[in-house]
């Protein structure tokens, strides 16, 4: 059962801080309200999972490890491989995570992240095929948020595009009936990269990247995942103000705009040699 | 989301179930006919089957989750096993996890809190029938079910999503156009405020096509919110006539 949720206590000074910089177009940390913070993507640490990431966006950092394995396709899609994407929210990354089954806002994280690889078609499922209706690749997407300063869903969907941009996999044959891995490491068929960007209304003004001191005074966001043909493929508010239609069409405006250049930077610290 | 295996829109431009683009599924609606709670609503959107309830506002339970100046809403979306073709397991998935958070977003956009301060409104939605937009469909319900609670609200929360079918907008997924379409969009909205308290989206649209989208789903809440207030208002006729019935007895 889903329940309003206590937030932490924060001033009613830095609240007002918060809200009277933004008005003039200004942050806590110098920037515009359309600024990212400094992203930085690490790529390859975790040898042994077949491709990871470790973004850095400001000081939130969120890691993802991508496994694949072999395994059944599901029944209603015998002819198309598996993608699965978890969010884990560490404790030691922030307060108020606790250990235990999977929060509500891991579950809509994970799903998010989820929505914009697999409707973009980033990873073409029916090329993990292997035998319809008996084996099929299965890509576990594993979110393993590290540190929590904000921007979890937009940090979370980087390293999960970086993480399976920089992936390899065994080639695998299918010979008469049997699936035989070879040694050859080939990297996984990516065929799209979403971005999401996260647009959040703080008293009525729409600053992206917030970090998490703003994120206590948002009333609501939106996330916008958009494809490389600046097509949208996913969307999701949060959190328990409205936003008007015109708010909408804005924040959709300015996250497709915003993905452009994040895409480049993914790419960027992506480039398999 | 599969590409499209059938065509959905035929010749004369209407869809499997003859519906033209902008049209709805025929709607009805029911206001309190649950006895224990204190507040409930039942709906049809096609063949969507949805009943909500709503307790509250009552003592939070467990206490800690009490909040010092509003109350606390909790919701649960849930659909029955028998509600879709392959039997569902009753354990919450993360589907519905998920959608319990959002549904409970958009109505607790609406909800004037702040009234009962350390208690809870708890509002639960079934899925008897799932047809296609039952998020939708149980946040329809919901709102009329809080109203009939008494739990006073800014508005009444309407819902309705549109889709891409065969490469044009359209209004009110049904089921197989919900699975083979190449968009969703659900959308919660409150007319006079002019607020979205809800939105989700999967799929691929453009910009322009997101927008013609949004415009539809919107008109649509306007209707619908008309036939939200309209069923309240025939529950409201119901009980002034029994009263009357009553009085007249009496004397």
């Amino acid at each position: 059962m889903s329940s309003t949720p206590q937030l932490p206590p924060i001033a009613k000074v830095e609240q007002k801080t918060i809200v009277d910089l933004i008005a003039r177009g200004r942050r806590i940390d110098e920037r515009s309200l359309t600024d990212y913070r400094d992203l930085r993507i690490e790529t390859g640490l975790v040898q042994k999972a077949n491709g990871s990431a470790l973004v850095h966006l400001g000081k939130t950092k969120v890691m993802t490890g991508i496994k694949v394995e072999l395994g059944e396709p599901f029944p209603d899609t015998p002819d198309q491989g598996v993608l699965t994407v978890n969010a884990e929210l560490v404790p030691l990354a922030s307060p108020s995570f606790e250990p235990g089954p999977p929060s509500e806002g891991a579950i809509e994280l994970a799903r998010v992240v989820d929505r914009g690889l697999r409707e973009s078609k980033s990873i073409p499922l029916e090329k993990l095929c292997l035998e319809p209706g008996k084996k099929v690749i299965i890509v576990f997407v594993d979110i393993y948020v590290l540190d929590h300063d904000g921007n979890l869903i937009d940090a979370s969907a980087i390293s999960a595009l970086a993480a399976l941009l920089t992936s390899k996999m065994k080639s695998f044959e299918v010979e008469s009936g049997e699936v035989r891995a070879k040694d050859e490491l080939v990297p996984l068929p990516i065929h799209n990269e979403p971005v999401a960007v996260t647009v959040a209304k703080i008293d009525g003004n729409m600053v992206l990247d917030p970090c998490l001191e703003e994120e206590l005074v948002v009333s609501s966001r939106l996330t916008v995942t958009s494809d490389r043909e600046g097509n949208i493929c996913a969307m999701q508010k949060g959190g328990m103000g409205p936003f008007t239609d015109q708010e909408i069409r804005q924040a959709v405006k300015i996250a497709i705009e915003k993905g452009k250049q994040i895409r480049e930077v993914i790419r960027g610290a992506t480039v398999q040699t | 989301m599969n590409k499209s295996e059938t065509r959905l829109i035929d010749d004369n431009g209407l869809r499997v179930d003859g519906r033209k683009l902008d049209e709805l599924r025929p709607i009805k609606m029911e206001v309190g006919m649950l006895e224990k709670a204190d507040g409930s609503a039942y709906i049809e959107q096609g063949k969507n089957r949805v009943i909500a309830a709503v307790y509250g506002p009552r003592e939070a339970h467990p206490k800690h989750i009490a909040l010092p100046d509003r109350a606390v809403i909790k919701c649960r979306y849930h659909m029955a096993p028998f509600s879709v073709e392959e039997r569902k397991s009753p354990a919450p998935s993360r589907r519905e996890l998920e959608l319990s958070k959002v549904i409970r977003e958009a109505l607790e956009a609406s909800i004037v809190s702040e009234l009962y301060p350390r208690t809870s409104i708890d509002i639960f939605i079934e899925v008897l029938q799932s047809d296609g937009g039952s998020r939708c469909a149980g946040i329809n319900a919901a709102s009329l079910a809080l109203a009939d609670a008494g739990v006073p609200l800014r508005e009444i929360v309407a819902a309705c999503a549109a889709t891409k079918i065969d490469g044009k907008i359209a209004l009110d997924p049904s089921d197989i156009e919900d699975k083979q379409g190449e968009a969703d969009l659900p959308v919660a909205f409150t007319p006079k405020s002019n607020a979205v308290t809800l939105i989700q989206m999967d799929g691929s649209l453009t910009e322009e096509e997101f927008n013609q989208a949004l415009d539809m789903a919107i008109g649509a809440c306007r209707k619908i919110n008309e036939m939200q207030i309209e069923a309240l208002k025939r529950k409201y006729v119901a009980v002034k006539e029994q009263a009357e019935e009553s009085r007249e007895a009496t004397a």
